[in-house]
């Protein structure tokens, strides 16, 4: 490997001296504009995401006429509003129930000794390298009537649950598929937080539960935000698992958006269902921000 | 209340933690009077710190007893201690701005805003960092957090205040500047501080007794001056300051030990009560060098040597001499002394009763750095 790196550089510099000048001078000019370094990236956005994204917006004006009817036709149907509002209430939930969940998982990977980590991080990430068709078709299993977690529920003598094709089995499935991008942003965050302030406190008169709330839990909240904001824009444009654990009252926007486009081959109104879900998503985004930049000034201060 | 009244007794007795088959601590037992400064001096693993971790309730003892203020808290958690602590990388809260930060143990204990804005400016006032309270940690220099780290341990006027290498991070200038200040703070408060370094000189500076820790036990405590000229274990001559040891064939006569270097014999008074090799313990300034033809005076050992480094201080010189077998010896010369420079042949003068006799110890070594 050493032999293999070295080879080039003393090649490049010891035969042929004008090579080794034409080297810095090429090394500076990609230091002067840092900016090509981001080329492949930018382009490949430009071409992937902003170009579609401009027809998508210009169509839900233009098609089939110019106008704004996709728009009106979208807040006059109470079932798209229903639908919007339900969106944001399941990717609510979900972000709540992976904060719930991967805090004290990711805590407990700060915690435990290397081995131990190894494991725990393998667990979260193995799940990641299943399909998630695969995984949510598991879900199905797991929560249908006569399913794993109903038996245990009548097994223990309680009345069987209503999952499948309700709005807790499709929170259930995609908290499970989102829960690693709550539970990595978390780690990396607690893994920089100092256990020693926590002794510090407890130096100073905190009971162990008083120093966790006020020291560890306010200094591990950018990590909280940081997951937050991934598992919430990603529930927001979920298909895959409300389409096989939902029912029609558990519906979400993209299911709409794919009727519209697929069925109904009616390319303007789903256009403006996605503008209207993109452009709410933004607003959430700017309340929340003062609160996040806030929490993240006090962070990097440490 | 006098200042001596304010800080508590602090009774270790038989202080043992293990770790597996790793011991951290070999029954460890230490008295500190109340409004005593106490360094706890050693190598790194000597088990100074697993020390100050028991007193502060950070680390459970395997056996022992702990008592402060003539109270056992071995069984207290370390919030109910009330036991200042200073850390070595300050452990500032950093969401929290220097004046909450000092604030943070008087909230805790339910103090109403007004008593506590008062006392938080006091012990500002104190560290002379009352113009930071509104600063965060990050906006602050090292030697200011550990100014502002020190005021938060002091603003609940614990009895006991223990303070873990808190001057190991900062550059020397720093260190020596902080270290009259947490002298000159000691003196005003009258707590009973104890205090853990591995530097000799810092210990020496700051402290009234020092606790030399080696390998889980305590080797000696006393006074810098008693550690310095009358130390028991060579590991202690060798870790407080200076020190040349002679080693050589021994023989014992009555009360005096006399020991052959490469053909030479010289004598120290007493003998070694536990039986092994002795060794032969001179401090520079114990040692003086004279040209090679002077005959020594009565009551006084010479060896030859040649010299083979010479360091002019200002003050006066530093010599290091290579003895015929080989090793080495560090003298510090005086003004008026005549000068030598490298590769004189010289003799390596002593008065027999400024050699310490010890036995030799090959754990001593491993503290030179």
């Amino acid at each position: 490997m050493s032999q293999t790196s070295h080879t080039p550089t003393a090649g490049d510099e010891n035969p042929r001296p004008s090579g080794a000048m034409r080297g810095p001078q090429r090394r500076l000019r990609l230091a002067a504009y840092p900016s090509l370094l981001a080329m492949p990236a930018l382009l490949l956005l430009i071409a992937a995401m902003g170009y579609p994204l401009l027809t998508v917006t210009l169509r839900s004006f233009s098609d089939p006429a110019w106008g704004l009817q996709n728009y009106v036709w979208f807040f006059s149907t109470p079932v798209n509003v229903t639908v919007l509002w339900r969106t944001f209430s399941i990717a609510a939930w979900v972000t709540i129930v992976c904060v719930i969940a991967a805090y004290p998982y990711a805590y407990l990977m700060t915690a435990v000794g290397p081995r131990l980590r190894l494991v725990l991080i393998l667990c979260v990430l193995v799940p990641f390298w299943v399909s998630g068709v695969v995984r949510t078709l598991a879900w199905v299993i797991l929560l249908q009537d006569s399913g794993i977690i109903n038996s245990v529920i009548r097994l223990l003598g309680f009345d069987g649950v209503k999952l499948i094709r309700t709005q807790t089995g499709v929170v259930i499935g995609m908290a499970q598929v989102l829960l690693p991008f709550m539970i990595l942003p978390l780690y990396s965050v607690m893994r920089g937080i100092d256990l020693r302030l926590v002794q510090a406190a407890r130096s100073l008169g905190a009971r162990p539960a008083r120093a966790f709330l006020q020291i560890y839990l306010p200094l591990s909240l950018p990590g909280v935000f940081a997951g937050a904001i991934i598992v919430f824009i990603l529930s927001l444009g979920f298909y895959i698992t409300p389409a096989l654990l939902g029912g029609p009252r558990s519906t979400m926007l993209s299911t709409l958006v794919q009727s519209q486009v697929l069925s109904l081959l009616n390319w303007g109104r789903g256009g403006a269902m996605g503008v209207v879900l993109l452009v709410a998503t933004f607003v959430l985004l700017a309340l929340a921000a003062p609160l996040m930049r806030q929490r993240h000034k006090q962070a990097s201060r440490s | 209340m006098t200042a001596r009244e304010r800080g508590a007794a602090i009774d270790i007795k038989g202080a043992t933690k293990r770790y597996g088959n790793f011991t951290a601590l070999d029954d460890v037992s230490l008295h500190i009077e109340p409004g005593e400064f106490m360094t706890l001096l050693g190598p790194s693993g000597s088990g100074k710190t697993t020390t100050l971790n028991v007193v502060a309730g950070f680390t459970d003892l395997t056996s022992g007893d702990l008592a402060v203020g003539g109270k056992s808290i071995v069984a207290l958690p370390a919030h109910k201690r009330n036991i200042g602590v200073v850390f070595q990388h300050y452990a500032l809260f950093p969401h929290l701005t220097v004046g909450k930060n000092v604030a943070y143990p008087l909230t805790l204990r339910g103090m109403d805003k007004q008593a506590r804005d008062r006392l938080v400016v006091r012990a500002l006032d104190m560290v002379k960092m009352a113009d930071f309270a509104h600063r965060y940690p990050s906006e602050l220099s090292g030697g200011q957090q550990q100014r502002v780290a020190l005021a938060r341990a002091i603003v609940f006027d614990p009895p006991l205040l223990l303070m873990d290498e808190p001057l190991g991070a900062l550059d020397k200038k720093l260190r020596e500047w902080l270290q009259l200040e947490i002298k000159r703070i000691h003196r005003e408060l009258g707590t009973t501080f104890v205090y853990v370094t591995h530097d000799q000189e810092e210990a020496l500076v700051l402290s009234d007794r020092i606790a030399v820790f080696n390998q889980g036990r305590i080797e000696q405590v006393g006074t810098g001056r008693q550690l310095y000229d009358e130390p028991t274990t060579l590991f202690v001559a060798k870790f407080i300051g200076e020190s040349t040891s002679l080693r050589g064939t021994a023989q014992t006569s009555g009360n005096e030990t006399s020991l052959t270097i490469a053909g030479q014999k010289i004598v120290a008074k007493g003998k070694l009560a536990s039986g092994g090799k002795p060794v032969v313990l001179l401090r520079p300034e114990k040692l003086s060098l004279a040209g090679a033809n002077t005959p020594p005076a009565a009551g006084q050992n010479s060896l030859t040597g040649e010299v083979s480094e010479a360091i002019y201080l200002g003050s006066g010189s530093k010599y290091q001499v290579t003895l015929r077998d080989g090793s080495v010896a560090i003298v510090r010369a005086s003004l008026e002394a005549t000068p030598f420079s490298i590769g004189d042949t010289v003799d390596l003068r002593w008065s027999v009763v400024d050699a310490k006799l010890l036995a030799d110890d090959d754990r001593a070594d491993m503290t030179m750095t």
